[in-house]
C-alpha cells in the first residue's frame, strides 16, 4: 500500500470527471447539430426539388424588369436584378446615415434639455421622450407618411419658402450643378480636413508645450467651410443652381425628395433620437458631481467645466450604447418596406416574389445585416479599448 | 456680567422673512422659469412651441371633432377634427379581428384570467408567487390555447403514445442513475440498463433496415412486441429499483418522473379532447388578440431559452459556448422584419414535406427565436452581477453544476434582470406590429385595414385610426416602462445614496 495509490484511490471515477462530461455534452451536441442540419439539408432540397427551383444566384444578372423610384446609381427597368439589390443597399445607407446624423443632433438636444434647470423645456423634452418611445416605430412611419405628407396640398398648392416646395410629392429643392473645374471645390475639401486636423495636433503640441491655448475648433470648421468655396473661386465658380420651377401641373428642375425617403427618415430620427436622449442623460447624470465642483474649485467657469470635465466622461458611458442605438436605427430602416421605401428588404422581397429564391434572398439580408453589426461591434470595441480609464 | 456695553446684543435678532422673489409661486417662477435673459428667452419659445403643439391637438382631437354620427357623411365635413364615430363602430374589430361575434367570451374570459393571473404577480405583497407564475408561464397558454382555438386536435392518439411511451421507459429505466449516483447506479441496475440498450438498439435497428418506426399500436407484430417488451421491461426494472430504495432523492426522482409524464398525457388529452368549442381558425384572429398573443408567446418562449443561452454563453465548454455566441449574435444582427421575412417564405422550405403550419405559428417561431437572443442578453447581464463567491461558496458546499444554477445563481440573476425583461416585453410588444407587414392581423394591422371601409372612407378617418392606435399602445407601453422603473427602485433601495 502506497501513498500513490492513495491519491488513486480519492481521485474521482470516470463518470464525474468534468472533463468526461464536458467532451460527453458537446459530442452529443455536434452529433444532434449535425442531425439537425443534415435534416433541415435533405428538406430543402427535397423541397426545392418538389417545385422544380434549384439554389444558386444565377438570377442575379438576369432583367429585373420593375422601376425604382429613388436610385443612387444608374437603374432602369431593364437593368440586372442584382442592381436592384444594390440600389436597395445604397438606399438603406443613404437614410441610414442622414437619420444617424440627425437622430444624433435631436437625442443630444432633448437629453441636455431633460437635465435643464429651465422647467418648462426639461418638461417639454420629458413629455417627447416618454411619447415617442413608447408607440411603435411602424406606426409613427405610418403616421409620418399617411397622416402628414400625405394629405399635404398638391404641387400646384405646395408650400414653399424660398425655392423649396413640399407637397405630397415630396420636396422640391435647389440642386446644384457643377461643371467643368468643378472638381477643384472637392480638392478645397480635402485640403481643409488635412489642414484641420494638422491644426489641431499643432495646437495641442503647442499647448502641452507653451500652455498657449489655439481656438483650433472655430478655426478648423472654418477652414473646412472656406477651402472648398476657395477652390471653387480659384476655377472660376463653375456651380450653377437647378431651382424647381412650378409648372402648369407639377414641379419641375430641381432635386426631389421622396416623400417615403421624407417619412422615413423624419420617424427614424425621432424615435431613435428618443432613445439616444435618455443614454444622453444617463450619461451626464452618472458623470459624479464632485468632478464639476472640482473643477469650479479650480477657478474654470461654467461652460469650460461642461466642455471639458463633464462632457469627455459622459462621452465615454455615452458612446457604447449610441453605437448600438445607431445600429438600431440602420436595422429599424428595413420597416421601409411598409410604404414601400425602395431599401435593402424592400428590394429583396420584390426580388424575393419576382424569382422565389427565399433562401437566396434572405442570405443576403443575413450577410449585410450581420456585416453592419459586425463593424459596429468592432468600433465599439475599438473605441472602448481608446477610452477606458487607464488604472496604472 | 457686565451687559452696560453699547454693541453687545442681549437677546437674537428678529427673523426676517426670506426675500418674496425666493418663495413661494413667484420665487418657484424665477428660479424655474425666468431666472436670467437666456432662459427667459428659452422659456417664451418653449412656452411659444408647447402651445402650437396643444392648440393643434386638441383642436383637431376635441374641439373640431365629430363625436357622434353612423358613417361617413358625419365626418367628411370641410374643416372637421378627428372622426371619433369611426373608432367607436371599428373598437371592437380592433380588439377580437375577425373572431366570430357569438364565440368572443372565449377571448374575454383569456384576457380575464390573464389579467386575474397577472396582476397579483406583479405586486410585491400578493402570495403563492411561484405557483402563480408556473400557471401564467404553464398553465395559462394551455388554457388560452385550447380556449382560443377550440381544441380538438386531430392527431393520432396511437402516434403520440408510440412517441412518449418508450421515451418514459428509457427515462424511467434511468431514474437508478439519477438516484444512487451513476456508478452505484449502473451497479444496481444493470439488468433493466441492459434490456432498454437492447430495446434501443432493436429499434434503431429496425429503423434502419428500413422498416417502419416501431409502433406500439399499429399492427403488432413480432418485432414490434420485442421492442415493446424489452423497453417496458427495462423501465419496470427501473421503477422497483427506486421504489425499492425508499430515500429523498428516490422519492422525488419518482414524483418527478409520474408528474411529467401526467403532464405530457393530461396535455395530449387536452388538446384532443371535444370541448364542444367551434373551431376558430387563426386566420380570423386578429386585433389586440394577436398583438397579445404574438407578445407573450414570444416572451413565455424566449425566457427558458434565453436562460439556457446565458447559461451556454458563460459555459466553460467551446462548443456550447460558441454556439451560444453564434446563435446570439445572428438572431440580434438582422432586423426582425427579415426573421419574419425568413419565417413566412423560407421556413416552409426546411420542415419536411408535407409538413405546414399556419402563418400565425411560422411568426411565433420566429419571433419567439429572435427574442431569446434579445431575452439571453438580459439574462447574461443578471447572470454577470452574480458575484462569483456565490458560485464557489455552493462549489465548495458540493453542490452539482444544476444546483448551483437552480438554487443559487438562477433566482437571484433572475430577480434582478427583472426590469430588463420588462422592457425587453416593451420592445417585442412595440415589434409586434410588424407582423402586420407579413399580412397578419395585429392591433395596427386591423386599424389600416379598417381604412378601407367605404362606409367611413373620409380625409380624417386614417388620422383618427393612427392616433388611436398609437394611443392604446402608449398606455400599455407606458404602464409596463413605469411599473419596470418602479421594480428598479425597489430592487436599487440597498445601492442608492
Amino acid at each position: 500500500m502506497s501513498a500513490v495509490d492513495d491519491t488513486r484511490q480519492a481521485q474521482v471515477s470516470f463518470w464525474n470527471d468534468p472533463k468526461t462530461r464536458s467532451i460527453a455534452v458537446q459530442l452529443i451536441m455536434v452529433v444532434a447539430l449535425a442531425a439537425v442540419a443534415y435534416e433541415l439539408y435533405v428538406n430543402a432540397s427535397a423541397n426545392l426539388a418538389k417545385l422544380g427551383k434549384t439554389f444558386g444566384y444565377d438570377f442575379w444578372n438576369k432583367s429585373a424588369g420593375f422601376d425604382i423610384n429613388q436610385s443612387l446609381i444608374a437603374y432602369t427597368s431593364s437593368s440586372s436584378y442584382g442592381t436592384a439589390i444594390k440600389v436597395g443597399f445604397l438606399n438603406t445607407l443613404l437614410v441610414a446615415v442622414f437619420g444617424i446624423f440627425f437622430a444624433t443632433i435631436i437625442g443630444f438636444t432633448a437629453g441636455i434639455a431633460r437635465l435643464s434647470k429651465n422647467w418648462l423645456v426639461a418638461k417639454i423634452a420629458t413629455v417627447y421622450v416618454e411619447t415617442v418611445r413608447n408607440i411603435p416605430l411602424l406606426l409613427q412611419i405610418f403616421i409620418w407618411y399617411g397622416a402628414v405628407l400625405k394629405p399635404l396640398p398638391g404641387p400646384k398648392q405646395a408650400l414653399n419658402v424660398g425655392s423649396f416646395y413640399l407637397s405630397n410629392r415630396g420636396l422640391n429643392m435647389p440642386s446644384p450643378v457643377f461643371e467643368g473645374l468643378a472638381w477643384m471645390g472637392l480638392v478645397g475639401l480635402f485640403g481643409g480636413v488635412i489642414g484641420a486636423i494638422l491644426l489641431r495636433r499643432w495646437a495641442r503640441a503647442r499647448q502641452l508645450a507653451t500652455g498657449q491655448p489655439f481656438p483650433y475648433i472655430s478655426a478648423g470648421i472654418a477652414l473646412i467651410v472656406l477651402m472648398p468655396i476657395l477652390g471653387l473661386l480659384l476655377a472660376g465658380w463653375p456651380v450653377t443652381w437647378d431651382v424647381p420651377v412650378l409648372g402648369a401641373f407639377q414641379l419641375s428642375g430641381g432635386a426631389t425628395v421622396n416623400p417615403e425617403f421624407i417619412a422615413l427618415l423624419i420617424a427614424l430620427s425621432v424615435y431613435t433620437g428618443a432613445f439616444i436622449a435618455e443614454i444622453v442623460r444617463a450619461g451626464i447624470q452618472a458623470v459624479s458631481y464632485g468632478q464639476s465642483e472640482a473643477a469650479g474649485a479650480l477657478g474654470l467657469r461654467q461652460g469650460l467645466i461642461t466642455r471639458l470635465v463633464t462632457v469627455p466622461q459622459a462621452m465615454r458611458i455615452i458612446i457604447p450604447p449610441l453605437a448600438s442605438q445607431h445600429l438600431n436605427l440602420t436595422k429599424n430602416s428595413s420597416l421601409a418596406v411598409a410604404i414601400a421605401y425602395p431599401d435593402l428588404v424592400a428590394m429583396g422581397g420584390t426580388v424575393l416574389n419576382q424569382t422565389g429564391k427565399a433562401i437566396e434572398v434572405v442570405l443576403i439580408w443575413m450577410v449585410v445585416y450581420l456585416s453592419l453589426s459586425l463593424i459596429t461591434s468592432s468600433f465599439m470595441n475599438w473605441y472602448n479599448s481608446r477610452m477606458k480609464l487607464v488604472e496604472r | 456680567m457686565d451687559n452696560s456695553l453699547a454693541y453687545v446684543r442681549t437677546e437674537d435678532a428678529p427673523k426676517l422673512k426670506p426675500p418674496a422673489n425666493l418663495v413661494g409661486v413667484r420665487g418657484w417662477v424665477m428660479a424655474n422659469l425666468f431666472p436670467n435673459w437666456p432662459n427667459s428667452l428659452l422659456t417664451i419659445a418653449a412656452g411659444l412651441f408647447a402651445y402650437w403643439v396643444l392648440s393643434h391637438i386638441l383642436g383637431w382631437a376635441v374641439f373640431r371633432a365629430t363625436w357622434t354620427g353612423e358613417n361617413r357623411d358625419a365626418c367628411a365635413v370641410e374643416g372637421a377634427g378627428a372622426c371619433w364615430p369611426f373608432v367607436k363602430a371599428k373598437f371592437a374589430q380592433w380588439v377580437y379581428g375577425f373572431y366570430p361575434i357569438d364565440q368572443r367570451w372565449r377571448v374575454n374570459i383569456c384576457f380575464l384570467v390573464g389579467a386575474a393571473t397577472l396582476i397579483p404577480l406583479l405586486m410585491p405583497s400578493a402570495p403563492y408567487k411561484k405557483w402563480n407564475a408556473l400557471f401564467l408561464l404553464i398553465g395559462f397558454p394551455l388554457l388560452a390555447f385550447v380556449l382560443l382555438t377550440g381544441g380538438h386536435f386531430s392527431f393520432g392518439f396511437g402516434a403520440f403514445i408510440d412517441v412518449v411511451l418508450p421515451l418514459l421507459a428509457i427515462v424511467a429505466a434511468l431514474l437508478p442513475l439519477s438516484v444512487f449516483g451513476i456508478e452505484d447506479g449502473i451497479k444496481s441496475a444493470k439488468l433493466g440498463l441492459i434490456l432498454t440498450g437492447l430495446g434501443v438498439v432493436f429499434g434503431v435497428l429496425s429503423y434502419a433496415l428500413g422498416l417502419e418506426l416501431p409502433a406500439i399500436t399499429s399492427a403488432v407484430s413480432t418485432s414490434y412486441l420485442i421492442y415493446v417488451l424489452l423497453l417496458l421491461a427495462g423501465g419496470a426494472l427501473g421503477i422497483l429499483q427506486v421504489l425499492g430504495a425508499k430515500s429523498l432523492a428516490s422519492q422525488s426522482a419518482l414524483r418527478a418522473w409520474l408528474i411529467g409524464g401526467a403532464g405530457l398525457f393530461f396535455i395530449a388529452i387536452l388538446c384532443k379532447w371535444d370541448f364542444g368549442l367551434e373551431y376558430v381558425e387563426t386566420s380570423q384572429w386578429g386585433g389586440l388578440l394577436v398583438t397579445l398573443v404574438v407578445a407573450i408567446t414570444g416572451i413565455v418562449f424566449s425566457l427558458p431559452l434565453g436562460i439556457l443561452l446565458a447559461l451556454g454563453r458563460r459555459s466553460t465548454m467551446p462548443i456550447v459556448k460558441y454556439f451560444s455566441i453564434g446563435f446570439i449574435e445572428i438572431w440580434r444582427g438582422v432586423p426582425l422584419i427579415t426573421v419574419l421575412f425568413m419565417a413566412s417564405y423560407m421556413l416552409p422550405l426546411f420542415l419536411p414535406p408535407g409538413t405546414n403550419f399556419d402563418k400565425l405559428t411560422r411568426v411565433l417561431i420566429g419571433i419567439a427565436l429572435f427574442s431569446s437572443a434579445y431575452m439571453a442578453e438580459v439574462v447574461r447581464g443578471g447572470l454577470q452581477a452574480i458575484p462569483k463567491g456565490q458560485i464557489e461558496a455552493a462549489q465548495a458546499l458540493g453542490l452539482p453544476y444544476w444546483n448551483t444554477m437552480n438554487l443559487i445563481v438562477l433566482p437571484q440573476a433572475l430577480r434582478i434582470v427583472i426590469p430588463g425583461i420588462v422592457n425587453t416585453f416593451i420592445g417585442l410588444f412595440k415589434d409586434t406590429t410588424l407582423v402586420a407587414v407579413v399580412g397578419l392581423y395585429d392591433l395596427l394591422g386591423i386599424v389600416i385595414a379598417g381604412f378601407a371601409d367605404a362606409k367611413w372612407a373620409s380625409p380624417q378617418t386614417a388620422s383618427t385610426g393612427y392616433f388611436s392606435a398609437a394611443a392604446l399602445f402608449w398606455i400599455f407601453c407606458f404602464s409596463m416602462s413605469r411599473y419596470s422603473q418602479y421594480v428598479e427602485r425597489r430592487l436599487n433601495t440597498g445601492h442608492k445614496r
